[in-house]
């Protein structure tokens, strides 16, 4: 058996069952995390001191959060945890973090890349305003900080995570002014033979929309936002229902529609990627056991194109019984298999979500040439549109460096999804057809200070 | 005015911290994201239209919560906690774009 050195990079469901996997069979992984505390964006642990049970912070998904931070907790000491680490660049078989200030390399043998997902977001024009954020942000305000994102809050845009956010905040004791769905109760109809797929989970669905109807909380559907108005911070929040234009007073909004692979890293280690057409993105391409097409690296988790966080525990899982496999290791194969076959099962719940919950193709074509959708270099809809026309591009790169769209701090983590939209709708084609942004390190900013020699060396 | 609001976790620690001059007190746990706007509405302004933001995803992504100290050094808001005596300042613009990305490699990113 060769020598093996595995890395993971993410410390979320994903993350925590990959590692748990490779510590069972006798392996000692380095679980590299941006967080300060294992767990994910959806099982995020307070900081210390906070008090809240499992039950207030993570509700039905308690059970399944506990589990996820016992079972981390449990190998700690046979794995090679690097908290608040960034990993900022890789390139074969070789790793580059920043951990408070300093940058380090770390060599791999095996990676299993479980870097998840953020918010998809469709922004409208006054997006930028303070008091306005994404629905994950604002999940992210309430279980980590105890913080409502305002006093006076709408929830706006489509997915799962909109009724969930809405239920929580209301419960939480936050005025939830209006949950506003772009997707129509018709979409919703005709998905339901897939959502009872999974009946639990569509249960938990009715349960957050049955809640807030009791609870008063107006919930629309079948609308399009219109813009958000205010002066230092959000004010109000237009909104059209196909028949009338309405204005929301309120002092914050959380929006997005659904969620976004985070698939940089993957770029940068050279995986081939492939459009998606259900997940409306390009996405590394790998196999059922999490394989990508470079050989000792794998992909788990919604980094690799969403499924949730379950199937993100078993694709984990799964994902670490191929490294071992290849690596020459005995493992339970029909065990393998079972992962397999949970996670084909969760496809085909996906492909009723997608239906219930349906991306808003007319985004691009309501979008005002004045929106802003580049939030970092502050490019618009506009600018775009006129670029594309003047210089005939039809690509994302292109796009890009003609534009500077996705060029900024966030790398088109925020915006890449929209300007492809809007590309797409100015070439008269569909987002399959204009490619998609280059992963470029650093992937996130790095400070000045990091770049340079650090105690004890030499230039 | 306070663009945040606490509605749980309230009986922690307070920790003094100082803001555009004016002390302030947030609670140990706080990111320096939730200690400036529980007080304040904004922690940067765009570095090209001047408008006021106060971050976007809370969770390291979309990197429009920099703030700066009174020394100049440049913090991620949503992803570095309080400290007692910090002294900050919003309203101060990023640094300016010629250094800023990986488009201007190897200076690589700024914020410092």
């Amino acid at each position: 058996m060769t020598a093996l050195q595995p890395v993971i990079v993410g410390a979320g469901p994903a993350g925590v069952r990959a590692a748990q996997t490779l510590v069972a069979h006798g392996l000692r992984p380095v679980v590299v995390d941006e967080a300060p505390r294992w767990g994910g964006q959806i099982y995020r642990q307070p900081p210390a001191g906070f008090s809240r049970p499992g039950r207030t912070l993570y509700g039905f998904e308690a059970g399944r959060a506990e589990a996820l931070h016992a079972a981390m907790a449990d190998i700690l000491d046979r794995v090679d945890y690097r908290p608040d680490t960034l990993v900022w660049s890789a390139e074969a078989g070789r790793l580059d973090l920043l951990s408070r200030g300093r940058t380090d390399t770390l060599p791999y043998g095996q990676l299993i890349v479980a870097t998840g997902a953020t918010d998809r977001v469709l922004p409208f024009p006054g997006w930028t305003l303070p008091g306005v954020y994404s629905l994950g942000a604002a999940q992210v305000a309430l279980k980590y900080q105890g913080c409502a994102i305002g006093s006076r809050v709408v929830f706006a845009g489509t997915g799962p995570l909109l009724y969930l956010v809405a239920y929580q905040y209301a419960k939480a004791g936050a005025q939830v002014l209006a949950v506003l769905d772009t997707a129509s109760f018709k979409d919703q109809a005709a998905a339901l033979p897939y959502l009872l797929r999974q009946p639990a989970v569509f249960a938990k669905g009715l349960y957050y929309l049955g809640w807030l109807h009791t609870h008063g909380v107006p919930v629309h559907q079948g609308v399009r936002l219109l813009r958000a108005t205010g002066d230092a911070q959000v004010s109000g929040l237009y909104w059209h229902d196909g028949r009338s234009e309405y204005r929301l007073p309120c002092d914050a909004v959380g929006f997005g529609y659904a969620l976004r692979s985070e698939t940089q890293l993957a770029d940068l280690l050279g995986c081939r990627f492939r459009y998606n057409t259900l997940q409306r993105a390009a996405l590394p391409e790998c196999d059922a056991a999490g394989r990508s097409s470079v050989p000792g690296v794998y992909l788990a988790g919604d980094g690799a194109g969403i499924m949730g966080a379950d199937a993100a525990e078993w694709a984990g899982e799964r994902a670490a019984l191929a490294l071992l496999a290849d690596a020459g290791q005995a493992v339970n194969t029909a065990r393998a298999a079972t992962l397999e076959k949970q996670l084909a099962r969760t496809a085909a719940f996906r492909i009723g979500l997608e239906r219930a919950f349906p991306f808003p193709c007319d985004w691009a074509a309501h979008a005002p040439d004045e929106l802003v959708i580049c939030r970092c270099e502050e490019v618009t809809a506009g600018e775009l549109r006129q670029c594309s026309q003047d210089t005939g591009a039809r690509e994302m790169n292109r796009l890009k460096a003609l534009t500077r769209v996705g060029m900024g701090r966030c790398q088109g983590r925020s915006c890449g999804a929209a300007a492809a939209e809007i590309l797409a709708h100015a070439c008269a084609t569909g987002p399959d057809a204009v490619g998609r942004l280059r992963g470029q390190a650093p992937i996130k900013p790095l400070p000045f200070a990091a770049m340079l020699p650090q105690d004890g060396e030499t230039a | 005015m306070g663009l945040l609001m606490r509605v749980a976790e309230t009986g922690r620690t307070p920790v003094r911290f100082v803001l555009n001059g004016q002390a302030l007190t947030a609670l140990a746990g706080d990111t320096v994201l939730t200690a400036v706007l529980t007080n304040s509405a904004q922690l940067r302004n765009s570095e090209f239209s001047g408008e006021p933001r106060a971050g976007f995803c809370l969770m390291g992504a979309c990197q429009d919560c920099w703030i700066a100290t009174e020394s100049g050094q440049r913090l991620r808001a949503c992803g570095t906690l309080i400290e007692e005596g910090m002294r900050l300042v919003t309203g101060v613009e990023a640094a300016p774009r010629s250094n800023i990305g990986p488009n201007e490699m190897p200076s690589a990113g700024t914020l410092t």
